[in-house]
């Protein structure tokens, strides 16, 4: 299996851990990832809320140059990119008027040729769970963890075309495949204030602090993610929330590829685990799926 | 809240504009009030997103224009994804701040937002990538919170979070055109009228309750 990889602004500087685990992973499970040379950023927020036209002829700079590549199939592990990459595709698919604009913009026919993927998705529905746990070298035991899909991997529904809208499940499926006991709780695809981090940090503190309220009562001991900007939001803004509401939480978040890298036997060292800033450690040695040194 | 509604308020083409141009029928919307039961930030609202619904429908421009809701909206699409009517929210939400901002019209209370987006932008025109520490510290030192999460840096920085220098790629020239073609509003240097004035705005809000918190 041959992508090209969209790692997105965040991979290359606060999700470096995702990056890494996602690349340890797919070498892994032989899924060849080749970085799209000289992507630009996606847009994000800023752009599809100042200008929608540019917030369309960014993500699509990027599809031209991996068709470029020669390769129809896009994969990229933040949820904002794919969600930006996803809806400017289906622009460029559906509507001619808006093709057209962004062609002119672009300077470069592009008409929704390219399929983009979550590296989620690749793991579940392409290379399959069967496959999956054939490779499982060191199953994962003992950890309960909230499995949290925040916004953007399901909805809009008719765009992400992912998983359920309500009570999404690929993050469980993969989870219990690998050993991990997935637990049922009501907030997984709550949204954790993601693009309003630097402006409005009380909202964030108050939206993710709820989270990890509900994921501590439910008897989660981790919660794993698949966006950047959640975990950074649960993870980085984990001690400020402490602080103002007054409250304990020492819950690390992991990125689903972390977790999967350590079932299938990958060094902790090339899974980024020291990157986060709640230390996971103790908690994975009490569960002895790291060596106590 | 009580308001008197005109004629030609209910008569302006402020909704018809909207519906024509992001292709949403807002007048579907019979007020279920789904997306304010979902909507994660409408504590922090001034008006609820049915709210805004309704006051699109009666043409109420200006009250929409100038409210915080439209600023506060995260864009998570919970809203749009429950609808019943199929009324893509954040869509017209998005739409708004567009609208708005094209107009200059932004509220008094939710200048960072609008502020940010453009330091955002400006900074993908420049490096191509986003450039954090570029971003942070522009937008520490235009908003008047020199110091915000000033604590998280050095731990950012121990474990290699994030850069000191800005990330470099081959075709920012195709990037800066992209920029250009795209429209006036995405560049800060073309519209010096509203970037000073988003600033001072910011500014002078902190300063004031900074002020306030003193006495």
């Amino acid at each position: 299996m041959k992508y090209a990889y969209f790692p997105g602004c965040s991979l290359h500087s606060t999700a470096k851990e995702y990056d890494l685990s996602a690349r340890a992973v797919a070498e892994a499970l032989s899924i060849e990832l080749i970085e799209i040379p000289d992507w630009v950023c996606c847009g994000a927020t800023p752009a599809h809320i100042t200008m929608h036209l540019l917030s369309l002829a960014l993500p699509v700079k990027n599809l031209i140059l991996a068709r470029k590549m020669d390769s129809y199939e896009v994969v990229t592990c933040c949820a904002a990119c794919f969600s930006r990459l996803k809806i400017a595709n289906k622009f460029m698919k559906e509507d001619l008027a808006h093709r057209e604009k962004v062609e002119r913009i672009v300077g470069e026919k592009y008409s929704g040729e390219v399929n983009i993927r979550h590296f989620l998705d690749v793991l579940v529905n392409v290379f399959g769970l069967k496959n999956i746990s054939q490779r499982v070298t060191k199953k994962i035991a003992g950890l309960k963890a909230a499995c949290y899909y925040g916004c953007l991997l399901t909805r809009p529904p008719e765009v992400a075309e992912l998983d359920d809208l309500e009570e999404p499940h690929l993050i469980d499926d993969l989870m219990k495949i690998i050993g991990v006991e997935p637990l049922e709780w009501p907030y997984k695809t709550e949204c954790c204030g993601a693009s309003f981090s630097l402006t409005k940090t009380d909202i964030v503190l108050k939206l993710s602090g709820d989270i990890l309220q509900m994921a501590s009562d439910e008897g989660a001991q981790a919660i794993v993610v698949a966006c950047p900007l959640c975990q950074s939001n649960l993870d980085l803004r984990q001690a400020m929330i402490n602080k103002k509401y007054k409250k304990n939480f020492n819950m690390p978040i992991f990125y689903f590829t972390q977790l999967v890298g350590l079932a299938l036997g990958i060094e902790p060292k090339k899974l980024g685990l020291e990157k986060h800033i709640v230390n996971p450690l103790p908690l994975l040695r009490e569960k002895e799926i790291l060596v106590k040194v | 809240m009580k308001w008197f509604i005109s004629h030609d308020t209910i008569r302006s083409d402020f909704k018809k504009t909207i519906e024509r141009d992001c292709g949403e029928k807002i007048s579907h919307c019979y007020q279920c009030g789904k997306c304010s039961a979902g909507c994660p930030i409408s504590y922090q609202m001034d008006y609820l997103p049915n709210q805004i619904m309704r006051m699109v429908q009666l043409g109420m421009e200006e009250q929409v224009l100038s409210s915080r809701t439209i600023w506060l909206c995260a864009s998570c699409l919970t809203c749009t994804a429950r609808c019943p009517r199929e009324i893509d929210l954040a869509e017209i939400m998005d739409y708004l701040r567009r609208y708005g901002y094209k107009k200059q019209i932004i509220p008094a209370e939710e200048t960072e937002i609008p502020l940010f987006n453009k330091i955002f932008l400006r900074n993908i025109e420049l490096f191509g990538r986003l450039y954090e520490m570029g971003l942070i510290g522009m937008f520490n030192l235009l908003s008047g919170e020199f110091f915000k999460d000033t604590s998280l840096a050095p731990k950012m920085f121990l474990k290699q979070k994030i850069g000191i220098f800005p990330p470099r790629i081959k075709n920012l020239k195709e990037i800066r055109e992209i920029f250009k073609k795209s429209g006036r509003l995405g560049r800060a240097k073309r519209d010096r009228l509203l970037h000073p004035r988003l600033i001072f705005l910011n500014l002078s809000r902190k300063l004031i309750g900074k002020i306030e918190r003193f006495k």
